[in-house]
């Protein structure tokens, strides 16, 4: 893993290094099989199409997933996820590059505990978030 | 409840209905096909040498890893979940929220209850929305509570 990061290393307004995922349909199959989500939107073009959307799209909770990829790389083995969720409020379609990002919102101490929040989100290839969320996640300090 | 409203009292006093327990057997390998499946290389996810030299007993799961992927050993009598049919046949999700307190890894025996914890409607785009907030709570062998996860439902 990359090299582990330190509470006293972040600052509120430092980015959270992004995570670029490039979805294709087979992506999607994969993970309708290891989800169990086997929602016909995800893959069936012509069912997608009855239902108003303009085809297929990504699963929201493989977008999730991808946020929580984002945390777990930031944090590091020694850090931890208290917890963290998002609104997938657009669709989002293979094809198009997608790219997990973050900012700090604050740090603070709680008890034990070193924590920083942050905003995180996923956009598309035109820089429109389509899947905006929070996080709580826990550094190890240095002291 | 306003005039013309879709949420009925049936699906008002299901609200906070916990169900029983589903109890979930955790495996090494829907871990290792769920990371695979997001295309993280984390070893932490398939390497169970790795896991190890970090103080896991085993492979742990990734954030996003919803445990109900495993196989069942005993599942409820009646199904979890909201036992009333939304007026609406298209779904969407719109949102999920992981709160952890300890890493899931395998070989854990976690036992699963759920309940509706919230329900409303909105006007949409495409007409009326109804949304639907479940909750899931899961704990470990011990007892201890290792992970909740809530679920925002849209049908429309």
């Amino acid at each position: 893993m990359a090299n582990q990061l330190f509470w006293e290393d972040i600052e509120a307004g430092a980015s959270v290094p992004p995570l670029v995922k490039k979805p294709t349909p087979r992506q999607l199959v994969q993970w309708a099989a290891a989800s169990g989500d086997y929602y016909e939107i995800h893959y069936d073009k012509d069912y997608a199409l009855s239902n108003r959307l303009p085809g297929i799209i990504v699963h929201g909770a493989l977008k999730g997933s991808w946020l929580g990829e984002l945390l777990s790389n930031w944090v590091g083995d020694k850090g931890k996820i208290k917890k963290y969720g998002c609104s997938y409020r657009g669709m989002d379609i293979p094809g198009d590059t997608l790219t997990c990002k973050g900012t700090v919102t604050k740090k603070y101490t709680d008890g034990a505990d070193h924590v920083v929040e942050a905003e995180i989100w996923l956009e598309n290839g035109k820089g429109e978030k389509t899947t905006p969320g929070t996080a709580v996640v826990v550094f190890p300090s240095k002291k | 409840m306003t005039q013309g409203s879709v949420i009925t009292d049936e699906m008002r006093k299901a609200i906070g209905v916990e169900s029983e327990p589903t109890i979930l057997q955790i495996e090494k390998e829907p871990i290792r096909r769920f990371a695979e499946a997001i295309g993280d290389p984390n070893p932490v996810y398939h390497d169970e040498e790795y896991a190890k030299k970090l103080g896991y007993r085993s492979v742990i799961a990734p954030p996003g890893f919803h445990p109900q992927y495993s196989f069942p050993l005993k599942k409820p009598s009646r199904p979890a979940g909201p036992r009333f049919r939304s007026p609406f046949t298209r779904m969407l999700n719109g949102g999920n929220e992981y709160e952890f307190s300890q890493p899931i890894q395998a070989g854990d025996i976690l036992s699963m209850t759920s309940r509706l914890a919230d329900i409303y409607e909105r006007p949409g785009r495409m007409g009326p929305m109804l949304f639907t907030i479940s909750e899931e709570i899961f704990r470990n062998q011990k007892g201890e509570t290792v992970l909740i996860m809530r679920h925002t439902g849209i049908s429309y």
